[in-house]
């Protein structure tokens, strides 16, 4: 056997033996580090860890602070704190918790999902530290356990706030919710920043504003006796409050525009177009905030957000609808920019429209057709056949271009969570997005709004505002004096044209869709001493087949057509942009436009008579 | 040899007499320290459990069979281990890259194979496979090792370490990279080139905290700079260690009356912080007391490779001790706040299976090096 013996001269012997004997002396020298260290720690330092640890008296604790209150344009207050007991065990200080639970059951009643949140919590925290059991407790509970306070050590019932929405579901869905926060969201954030609270912004500006309305953490050193339980407070670190935030909203105009909506689902935007001030954001249906910032159970948070009317969805700034006939201001505009259409010329209308060797027909609203109709007519009277030419003069690359210069198919710049962009399609967008190249029929139906068009309530409710302006972009915003949005810059550029004669040709249209003989909106224009300048739309949800009757009654409910209208007022000097989205509404005339009214009734009687919008229920 | 080693030598001697070194082939005098240490391991962890039966009677077993593995280990000579390194060492690899390919998770890191029966670390394996491998290596050509052979060296350990660093178990891989470098060490490196190494990592820690690390790991040394920056999170178990271990004194407390241990302050009590509950329980008195075990058991471990007849056995036994050493060393270092915090057990002392049973194994070795010895050259 080989065992390399042969080399195993004296001097390699010697080479491994005076390396062991200096790692040997290394060793010792490092156990003497050791030992120093641990006798610097034992003896230099002893008093001062003796005196921590005597009776582990100094507990770390922190403290939550105020979350910051949220009020409307008039200071009327949309969420606040609200005290609240809760009920919380120590468990190092309990000896059968299983035991004690039963016995707390008989006194305050403990959901079986209460005491599954308890063992997870417990799980997660150490012995000492107070877990939440029960976060709400009646005042009967608390003087329950007040009286039995003896029997149940390590219990205690502990004061805290909880966030409170006064208007309950009005303008749930701008102001937003808090909720419990998740592991997730733990995970995702600084740990400091919430340890000792549990609720964070979950939508809305709630969740916008989650860094300025949640405020700086604070800490307590506590002196507890042998058994945790405190006994005085050794040096304190005050939280720093969240801060207060104004908004442009007016609680008033949001319960009109929620009220207006009635039973329908669809959404509402109110805004100062001067400078993009949000005065209401409405999306029905909605929900109470009150009932999540509690402490929902499981249950019910599903069922909310199962519900098929989808309440917790904020379709003012998430839901994408065909635009429809909404955008025919716009393309009219665009169009005689553009040099397709002088605002003179006349298309004759009969009703229908076709392309040269292509057999399908493309429909007018109005079965017999409108005659020869201008630039003026096709807007008051929404004729179809008007932009089915204009559309296929411009082609969709110039249609494109154009309309999002006016912000169609770009955010709104809005900084709420859950904002969706829409879409304005162009030769290049199916490409990418289809893997498909464009068809002119379909350059056809974008004329009136339809085919791949999509856009968002408030994207529409911007772009009215830019009509308002005469082409001045405006970013839409919910905080008063928009602290925050300073330097925000509209997603588009102002709008020039040559010939700026068109702004006034355009808004005159729209004054006759609401004041003409035969204006769409008519209906709404009566008795009014300002004007209105609108559009109506009434959007296809779902496509008819060629030759086929649109038939309302026949048609499930979900696939009627969705309402539109978008207005601002009065028509020379704007000062609100309204704009309706019911979805499965039937007509943007007949449902849409009279909700408008009766915003914009709200606004400007408030504004002329100083009535208290707050308080007057319609 | 020390003047205590010397006495323990001489009781031990006279108790078991020579059958346990030819016939059990067992080294007294190691047996009987490693007794030592572990008596003392059971009645801190009685402690440590709060006076735990149940728990205490659990750690026997696995004692028991951290005992057995180690007289079974004994039985075999060096020259076998010698014939099996390469094997040994290339089944580890093997085994480490199926953890990472389907080895069990457990706490965000995947260690584990399962055996069915139990699960199985392959790390545990290399902790003794790694110096082995080494040691042929080195013993294979003459010494002191040349820089060509070295480099050669460092790659081979680098590999196993990298593997068990990416699953991530931070502690074994910087106890195997210690253990094949302090292989590399006895092997006669250059000191040079242990000056160039030495360059090369702090050269390279400023490069690893820009850009190799993640915000976590690097918020975890700032922790450990100053525990005081998050003392409810990471620095928690530093500050509550530390002042169990200080509030411990000179004479300590008294077993079963550590508050610190008792009113559950120090985290993983029984596990990788079981050092806290015994300063503070014991005191400087008792923490010398183990050190100086550690000390003897390692200078033992030492005296063996010294004794050693060839130049594998030489460096195994060697690399083995201070392996050994490193774990006490970083251990108790991470717990009194000398070291960052990286997950290692205090040795026989800790609860926990596998890596006791790998260290009582590996005193298993140094003793088959020392009771073969004679066999063979006579």
């Amino acid at each position: 056997m080989d065992l390399g013996t042969f080399r195993d001269t004296p001097r390699e012997r010697q080479v491994v033996r005076r390396r062991l004997l200096i790692a040997g002396v290394i060793g010792a020298l490092l156990c003497l580090l050791l030992a120093g260290r641990i006798a610097y720690l034992q003896t230099a330092r002893y008093d001062h860890f003796a005196a921590q640890s005597q009776d582990n008296r100094v507990r770390i604790a922190s403290v939550a602070p105020t979350r910051g209150i949220i009020r409307d344009r008039e200071g009327r207050v949309l969420a606040d704190n609200q005290p609240a007991f809760r009920l919380t065990i120590v468990p190092e200080r309990v000896d059968d918790l299983s035991g004690l639970l039963d016995q707390l059951d008989d006194l305050v009643d403990i959901s079986a999902a209460e005491r599954a949140a308890f063992r997870d919590a417990r799980q997660r925290s150490r012995g000492f530290q107070a877990i939440p059991l029960k976060r709400q407790l009646s005042e009967a509970a608390v003087a329950r356990i007040a009286a039995n306070r003896h029997r149940f050590p390590g219990v205690e019932v502990q004061p805290h706030l909880i966030r409170h929405y006064p208007y309950g579901p009005i303008g749930a869905h701008a102001i937003g919710y808090v909720g419990r926060i998740s592991e997730s969201e733990l995970r995702s954030r600084d740990r400091r920043a919430y340890r000792g609270s549990s609720v964070i912004g979950k939508t809305g500006l709630e969740k916008a504003y989650e860094r300025r309305l949640r405020g700086e953490m604070g800490s307590e050193r506590i002196e507890t006796n042998a058994l945790g339980r405190p006994i005085d407070v050794i040096e304190r670190d005050p939280p720093t409050p969240g801060e207060d935030l104004t908004l442009t909203l007016d609680i008033g105009l949001q319960r009109v525009a929620e009220q207006s909506l009635g039973d329908y689902r669809g959404a509402i935007v109110a805004m100062d177009p001067r400078d993009g001030a949000i005065l209401a954001l409405a999306s029905q249906p909605g929900f109470d905030p009150n009932a999540i910032s509690a402490g929902l159970d499981r249950q019910t948070f599903e069922t909310l957000s199962r519900d098929p009317d989808q309440p917790l969805y904020n379709r003012a700034i998430s839901g994408r609808y065909p635009p429809g006939s909404v955008i025919k201001p716009f393309l009219g505009l665009a169009g005689v920019a553009d040099g397709a259409m002088t605002p003179d010329e006349e298309i004759h209308c009969d009703g229908t429209f076709r392309l040269p060797n292509v057999s399908r027909v493309w429909r007018d609203w109005k079965r017999e057709g409108h005659g020869d109709v201008d630039l003026n007519e096709a807007i008051a009277e929404s004729c179809d056949v008007y932009y089915y030419e204009l559309a296929d003069r411009m082609g969709i690359d110039r249609m494109h271009d154009w309309m999002t210069r006016f912000g169609f198919g770009v955010d709104s710049g809005l900084a709420l969570p859950g904002e969706r962009q829409g879409v304005m399609p162009s030769r290049a967008w199916k490409q990418r997005n289809r893997g498909e190249s464009w068809y002119r029929g379909e350059t056809i139906n974008t004329g009136i709004g339809q085919g791949f068009t999509l856009a968002t309530p408030i994207q529409m409710a911007t772009s009215t505002a830019m009509l308002a302006n005469r082409g001045a972009p405006i970013v839409p915003h919910l905080l008063a004096g928009r602290p925050d949005s300073d330097g925000a810059t509209a997603p588009v550029g102002p709008v020039r044209l040559e010939d700026e004669t068109l702004w006034q040709t355009t808004i005159d249209a729209m004054v006759d869709v609401v004041h003409g003989e035969r204006g769409t909106a008519r209906a709404i224009g009566e008795d009014l001493d300002y004007r209105i300048a609108g559009k109506t739309g009434t959007a296809q949800v779902i496509g008819i087949a060629q030759g086929e009757e649109y038939d309302e009654a026949a048609i499930d409910a979900r696939h009627r057509d969705h309402a539109l209208f978008t207005a601002f007022a009065p028509a020379t000097s704007p000062r609100l942009v309204v704009t309706v989205l019911v979805e499965n509404g039937g007509s943007g005339s007949t449902t849409a436009a009279p909700m408008a009214r009766r915003v914009i009734d709200a606004w400007m009687n408030r504004e002329e008579q100083g009535s208290e919008l707050g308080r007057e229920s319609r | 040899m020390s003047w205590a080693e010397s006495r323990v030598n001489a009781v031990a001697r006279r108790a078991t007499g020579d059958v346990l070194q030819r016939a059990l082939h067992l080294d007294g005098v190691l047996l009987g320290l490693v007794a030592l240490l572990s008596g003392l391991g059971v009645v801190i962890l009685y402690s440590a459990f709060g006076g735990s039966i149940a728990a205490v009677q659990d750690h026997l077993v696995r004692l028991a069979v951290g005992a057995a593995g180690m007289i079974v280990a004994a039985q075999i000579p060096p020259w076998q281990l010698r014939r099996i390194a390469p094997w040994l060492f290339g089944l580890g690899v093997v085994l480490l890259v199926a953890v990472l390919v389907v080895g069990e998770s457990g706490g965000g890191a995947r260690r584990w194979l399962d055996l069915g029966v139990a699960g199985f670390q392959p790390s545990e394996l290399m902790k003794l496979a790694v110096p082995i491998m080494v040691a042929w290596v080195i013993a294979r050509s003459a010494m002191p090792v040349s820089t060509g052979r070295a480099a050669a060296t460092l790659a081979i350990i680098a590999l196993p370490v990298g593997l068990i660093g990416s699953q991530p178990d931070l502690g074994t891989a910087v106890l195997i990279g210690a253990a094949g470098a302090g292989v590399l060490f006895l092997g006669g490196i250059g000191w040079r080139l242990i000056a160039a190494l030495i360059g090369l990592v702090a050269a390279a820690v400023p490069l690893l905290w820009q850009f190799g690390m993640q915000d976590y790991q690097r918020q975890r040394v700032l922790t450990f700079l100053d525990p005081t920056r998050d003392p409810l999170g990471a620095g928690y178990n530093i500050i509550q260690s530390q002042i169990a271990i200080g509030s411990g004194g000179i004479h300590g407390k008294g077993w079963l009356n550590g508050t610190q241990a008792h009113l559950e302050f120090i985290p993983e009590r029984h596990t990788d912080f079981v050092f806290a509950v015994m300063a503070e329980e014991f005191g400087l008195v008792g923490v010398c007391a183990l050190l100086v075990l550690y000390l003897l058991i390692t200078l033992r471990g030492l005296w063996i490779a010294y004794q050693a007849q060839d130049n594998f056995s030489r460096l195994l036994a060697g690399g083995l001790s201070l392996t050994f050493f490193v774990y006490c060393f970083v251990n108790i270092g991470m717990v009194s706040g000398l070291l960052p915090v990286v997950g290692l057990p205090l040795p026989l002392i800790s609860y926990g299976g596998s890596a006791m049973v790998t260290l009582l194994v590996g005193f298993g070795i140094l003793m088959s090096i020392h009771t073969h010895r004679r066999m063979w050259s006579s």
